[in-house]
């Protein structure tokens, strides 16, 4: 069995930052594995784990500063990865949910895994979208937002839960080959050891370009485009306390006595 | 000329996103000079038009496919009204069974998408707002295509006030079974025990500002010393630090205590989503710019681990030693 596990590199941003033109400047932002793929990669560890030949494969899309977290994936276990890139891609304005699930679909059709783990959202643009949007473009089945899993392999189903808002989850059967898209909290994620760092550093690492995979420039190609980006005005009044740690605190206690809410 | 909107409904209830969809549908066509539909999909139908007949729709189209959500018959479905209406706008909402079939349905139809829209404006092209970066920024997208899939952020427009006068249609669709690869075997809660957060008056409410599982009997000395409530961020819960029926926000609990005090919690639209009918909210966080001051009424722009232990000596409360 093999697993095909998306992986985005994100983006943080600092407390302070500059935005440079419609994007925000490279030097407030310091970059690191998403948070959910970092859940889906340890999803499919744990199921290489815990069934028999069973590959990892991870799939990124990004510049070659990528590859530290690339690396990070593969410390965690992950037995090899790829990462498509060349110079289409990062000359275009952004990527679209489009482009990105066509440029995964075509490793996935290479690979073809029986079962592509995606996070629910990437932490900088929250699309929220592509996972899905391999699934269909490849013709497999999915599941959005899924904080349990339960492989049968022989019967080719996946049995998850699916976090619906307030508290409720649907349990739903999903047939294999699926796309998954996984939520934070349904694993823990472990922490790369020294001997997995050591590791990952010969695991394979492939290069993809567009021509690579059979496509052409024009994938990149959106009616979307980005026109500006600004930090929103911000709509509170909010009543700042200013000093010391001592004087703020004290005027919050001032304020909660004040309210009545607390005694003493 | 039209704009589809999809409504959503869970175990018979429609659900409010519905109503705000309406909204921003209405306002979309009024931009675009075209009409607004709605369609909802299986359920009680017949039940679900009289609610769903609100100002500014023209025609609702019921489906009376399945009784759940089943993101199959959806995309079956929406795809079959979008050949029979040719809209314009599709819009759908962006809540988690949203999430589940709005960009296969847009990619089933190969139209552009965008998520997440907390604002819309023009016609030609259509411009549309929605945030990045944990809400810091916002960006605007132009939208170069004469139709197009958008999903709708919820509780961002007003919900439309009853009292339409819409056209009710029967929509028969032709559903094909054997490419239903997804089962829906039932739904549980999860997040009972033995605290109810949405019953406080006083909420002290710990994001990932903590840093370490260790430094959350800071919190916990806190919530004593105001005779309060503990609750957190979603986190929090995903570490394993509190249980689940601490978890405030769309996934978990919403509340509406007198008073919210969020300490390292940045804002999130998920946790603000559970949060934001409290009556006073005061944020601590060290980030001038999080999200979360958008909302507050008061706040603190420094160091929890300095401002929490010289806020539990103004209560008389022990300072533990982390
Ligand atoms: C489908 C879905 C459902 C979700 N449901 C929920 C939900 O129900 N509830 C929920 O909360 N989230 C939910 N989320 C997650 C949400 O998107 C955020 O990831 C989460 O709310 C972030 O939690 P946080 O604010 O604690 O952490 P962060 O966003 O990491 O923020 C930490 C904050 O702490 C501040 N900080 C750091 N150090 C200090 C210090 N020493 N002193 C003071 N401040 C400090 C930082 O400036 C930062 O603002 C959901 C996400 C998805 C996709
Ligand atoms: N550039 C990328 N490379 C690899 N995977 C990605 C990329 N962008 C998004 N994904 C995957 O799709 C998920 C959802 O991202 P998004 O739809 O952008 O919010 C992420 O959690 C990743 O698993």
């Amino acid at each position: 069995m093999k697993i095909l596990v998306t992986v985005k590199e994100v983006a943080e941003v600092d407390d302070e930052f500059d935005i440079s033109g419609l994007d925000i400047a490279e030097s407030s932002l310091e970059y690191d594995l998403n948070e959910w793929d970092d859940y889906a990669v340890e999803e499919a560890v744990q199921t290489s784990e815990s069934h028999d030949d069973v590959e990892v494969v991870t799939v990124t899309v990004g510049p070659e500063r990528a590859e530290e977290t690339i690396r990070m994936a593969l410390a965690k276990g992950a037995d090899r990865a790829i990462r498509v890139w060349d110079d289409t891609l990062e000359d275009a304005q952004f990527l679209d949910v489009e482009t990105k699930a066509e440029l995964i679909t075509a490793v996935a059709e290479e690979e073809a895994p029986d079962l592509v783990l995606s996070g629910v959202q990437a932490g900088d643009d929250a699309n929220g979208a592509t996972g899905v949007a391999v699934a269909e473009e490849l013709g497999f089945e999915w599941a959005a937002v899924v904080n349990h899993l339960e492989l049968d392999a022989d019967a080719e189903i996946a049995s998850v839960r699916r976090e619906l808002e307030g508290g409720i989850e649907e349990l739903t059967d999903v047939e294999l080959p699926a796309v998954l898209t996984i939520q934070t909290g349904i694993n823990e994620p472990r922490y790369a050891s020294l001997r997995g760092i050591r590791q990952a550093q010969r695991k394979p690492l492939e290069v993809n370009s567009l021509e690579d995979l059979g496509l052409d420039a024009g994938v990149v190609d959106s009616p979307v485009e980005r026109t500006s980006m600004y930090e929103p005005e911000s709509e509170s009044d909010a009543t700042v306390w200013e000093g010391s740690p001592e004087e703020t605190a004290g005027e919050l206690a001032a304020f909660l006595r004040d309210k009545g809410v607390v005694d003493g | 000329m039209t704009v589809l909107a999809v409504a959503e409904h869970r175990r018979g209830d429609l659900r409010d996103v519905s109503f705000e969809l309406v909204t921003a549908g209405r306002e979309l066509a009024d931009e675009l000079g075209s009409d607004l539909a709605v369609a909802v999909i299986g359920g009680d139908v017949e039940g679900f038009v009289e609610e769903l007949n609100r100002e500014g729709v023209d025609t609702i189209y019921t489906v009376a496919e399945g009784e759940e959500f089943n993101h199959g018959i959806y995309a079956q479905t929406i795809e079959q009204l979008h050949a029979e209406l040719d809209p314009a706008a599709l819009l759908l909402p962006n809540s988690v069974n949203g999430l589940d079939y709005a960009p296969a349905v847009a990619e089933q139809l190969d139209l552009p998408l965008v998520t997440d829209v907390i604002a819309l404006e023009g016609s030609d092209p259509v411009e549309v707002t929605r945030e990045q970066y944990g809400g810091k920024v916002e960006i605007t997208y132009d939208i170069g295509a004469e139709q197009y899939v958008l999903t709708v952020r919820p509780a961002e427009w007003p919900t439309a006030t009853a009292g339409g006068e819409a056209t009710v249609e029967t929509f028969e669709t032709d559903i094909d079974e054997g490419a239903l690869g997804t089962t829906v075997k039932g739904f549980e809660e999860v997040g009972a025990g033995d605290v109810d957060i949405t019953e406080a008056e006083v909420l002290v409410s710990i994001g990932r500002g903590i840093e370490e599982e260790e430094n959350i009997p800071l919190i916990e000395a806190l919530a004593d010393a105001l005779d309060a409530t503990l609750s957190s961020s979603r986190p929090i819960v995903d570490n394993g630090w509190l249980p689940q029926n601490r978890q405030v926000g769309q996934s978990g609990k919403v509340v509406t205590p007198d008073v919210y005090i969020a300490i390292g919690i940045s804002g999130a639209v998920q946790h603000v989503a559970g949060m934001k009918g409290s009556d006073t909210i005061v944020a601590i966080n060290t980030d001038p710019n999080a999200p979360i001051y958008d909302i507050a009424d008061y706040g603190i722009v420094d160091d929890l681990f300095e401002v929490i232990p010289a806020l539990i000596e103004e209560f008389g409360g022990d300072v533990p030693d982390i």
